[in-house]
């Protein structure tokens, strides 16, 4: 079987992000850039399951400028047997990215897409869902362990009260949650041969595909700040202070 | 038009964080039809129909509907979709699970976790870890919003129940098949809607020493809680974790202790109205939003802590 990673390139998530000033977004120029951590996970989940001679090929996609050729050569440094970049200088939505998604699983034949449950610009939590509602397929969402036996899926799922368990058939999309794997770190031999792996890079104008706009930016802004607070010397101040003066116990 | 609110619950009574959604439902100033999907589930449709401002709850009791899938449950509520202009669920692993699938086939926007209704299309949202604000409108016909219910004050007042309007949809079952739970079993409050909220880290250097912060929480009556930290060093399991990958927590008081403040943590816990940091750390990040904090080793603090609110009763 093949297996579609979608992968995304997003500031790095140890960077401090700064707001524009004219509050038209983040500032992005000359920040460092990394994979989604999310999407690690679920390049490292398709290289395991190859390994485990669960999959054929693993094809890695990403929809942005071509500066993100560097987060799909990173997918290819991880395991990746081959890459597709859809060339596009404009950000689009959940439903838009889901839409072209669409259109590159189909084509590949793939019946799995392994992608993060979210990612850490946008924190939308939406992609997966969407893709395999327009994919008509099942969906495993917020998964920390996958069995894949005989065209079926067993995936455990983090939920608030705890873990549950689903059965499904393949084709299926499925989203990673941060404890389904410790992503290795790529070789510098797997960096170079990386470098000789295919890379295909399509215009996404070519797809033929009619995208909308759905969502208007209004702005962003800064969150609103909490003043500094003091510092207590002792365990009988703090009781004192949270009892008489914020009145919170 | 209407606003179709999804209730999450477990077949016997209502998640609180529908309450919470609701009073987000109420800002866009329509009738609010609460949907209860589920099997057996009647109690939870009396519960909805009396709590105040809710226009009518429908309720469709299906076998297919017991553990809630998302495929099952998609197909539900695009069925009813017409009838909507919003569609609304709590920011849950619930709601996050099922609403994109529902906006995809609709195929109409998301917005995810609004913060701020600001008008009937316009909304605040955290992004980047809760670093921005955004301000997003959507264009289409129908809004699908899940929401952050830590933003919005819970609805408590209740009504003389309106009324539950059964509804029979037969649906095209999926092939998605429910195996097993495995839930965390608590006698304390829950992490989500607890008024008080104990959060241990690294710094308690053993599953079997972050009993001392359960034995705090149940001095305070407060619920439990951890950073990513503690739960990736198997201290609790992962249902337990604060931060942008796990649940966002807003109570009147948050109490981190042996907790850096690692932005990933702070994006859960931020918006609680009082912080108090206990850490040996003068430099930790974490008392730079703290209101009160106390250095000093955990491991005599905590315990003095707890003795000196029981001596006072």
């Amino acid at each position: 079987m093949n297996i579609v990673v979608a992968v995304k390139r997003v500031i790095d998530p140890y960077v401090k992000i700064r707001i524009k000033s004219d509050h038209t977004g983040v500032e992005t120029q000359n920040i460092k850039m990394s994979m989604n951590p999310f999407d690690e996970i679920a390049i490292e989940e398709a290289v395991r399951l190859k390994e485990k001679n669960n999959a054929k090929e693993i094809i890695a996609v990403t929809i942005g400028n071509d500066a993100s050729q560097e987060t799909l050569r990173h997918a290819l440094a991880l395991g990746a047997d081959r890459a597709i970049l859809v060339r596009a200088n404009k950000n689009f939505c959940s439903l838009n990215i889901a839409k072209i998604l669409q259109n590159i699983v189909d084509k590949e034949k793939a019946e799995l897409v392994l992608m993060g449950k979210q990612s850490i610009d946008g924190d939308n939590n939406q992609t997966p869902q969407m893709l395999a509602a327009l994919l008509n397929w099942p969906q495993a969402t917020f998964v920390s362990r996958l069995i894949i036996q005989d065209k079926m899926i067993e995936a455990t799922r983090e939920i608030d009260g705890g873990l549950e368990t689903l059965a499904m058939p393949l084709p299926a999309v499925v989203s990673t949650d941060l404890r389904l794997n410790e992503p290795r770190y790529a070789s510098l031999p797997n960096i170079m041969k990386a470098k000789r792996k295919p890379l295909d890079i399509i215009e996404c104008d070519s797809l033929g595909l009619t995208l909308k706009e759905h969502i208007q930016v209004i702005s962003t802004t800064p969150p609103p700040s909490r003043s500094g607070g003091i510092k207590v010397a002792s365990v009988s101040e703090l009781l004192n202070k949270l009892k008489f003066e914020a009145k919170v116990l | 038009m209407s606003t179709l609110v999804i209730v999450e619950h477990d077949n016997q009574s209502m998640h609180p964080a529908t309450r919470n959604t609701l009073s987000a439902a109420l800002e866009l100033k329509q009738n609010v039809v609460l949907l209860v999907a589920g099997y057996q589930c009647q109690a939870v449709a009396e519960q909805a129909a009396a709590i105040a401002g809710v226009h009518a709850v429908w309720l469709v009791d299906n076998v297919a509907y017991e553990h809630q899938l998302a495929e099952n449950m998609a197909q539900l509520i695009i069925s009813v979709a017409d009838s909507f202009t919003s569609i609304l669920a709590p920011a849950s692993t619930f709601g996050k699970n099922i609403l994109p699938r529902v906006a995809a086939k609709l195929d109409v926007a998301q917005v995810s976790d609004v913060s701020r209704v600001l008008d009937k299309d316009t909304f605040e949202h955290p992004i980047y870890a809760g670093n921005a604000i955004e301000t997003v409108k959507t264009l289409d016909a129908i809004k699908v919003l899940t929401i952050r219910t830590t933003a919005f004050d819970s609805v408590t007042d209740s009504q003389s129940p309106c009324c539950v309007e059964r509804i029979d949809k037969s649906i095209h079952e999926s092939s998605t098949k429910f195996v097993k739970h495995e839930l965390s079993k608590s006698e304390r409050p829950d992490l989500g809607s607890a008024k008080i909220v104990v959060s241990g880290g690294r710094g308690l250097q053993s599953a079997e020493k972050f009993k001392l912060i359960e034995e705090l929480a149940d001095a305070l009556g407060a619920a439990v809680g951890a950073s990513r930290a503690a739960v990736d060093a198997g201290f609790v399991p992962n249902d337990y974790q604060v931060g942008q990958t796990g649940k966002i927590v807003a109570p009147t008081l948050y109490i981190a202790v042996g907790i850096s403040g690692a932005v990933q943590h702070l994006a859960g816990m931020k918006d609680s109205k009082v912080i108090v940091a206990i850490n040996k750390d003068e430099e930790a990040p974490i008392f730079q939003i703290a209101n009160y904090g106390l250095v000093g080793d955990l491991f005599e603090l905590v315990p003095e802590f707890i003795q000196q609110l029981k001596a006072n009763g």
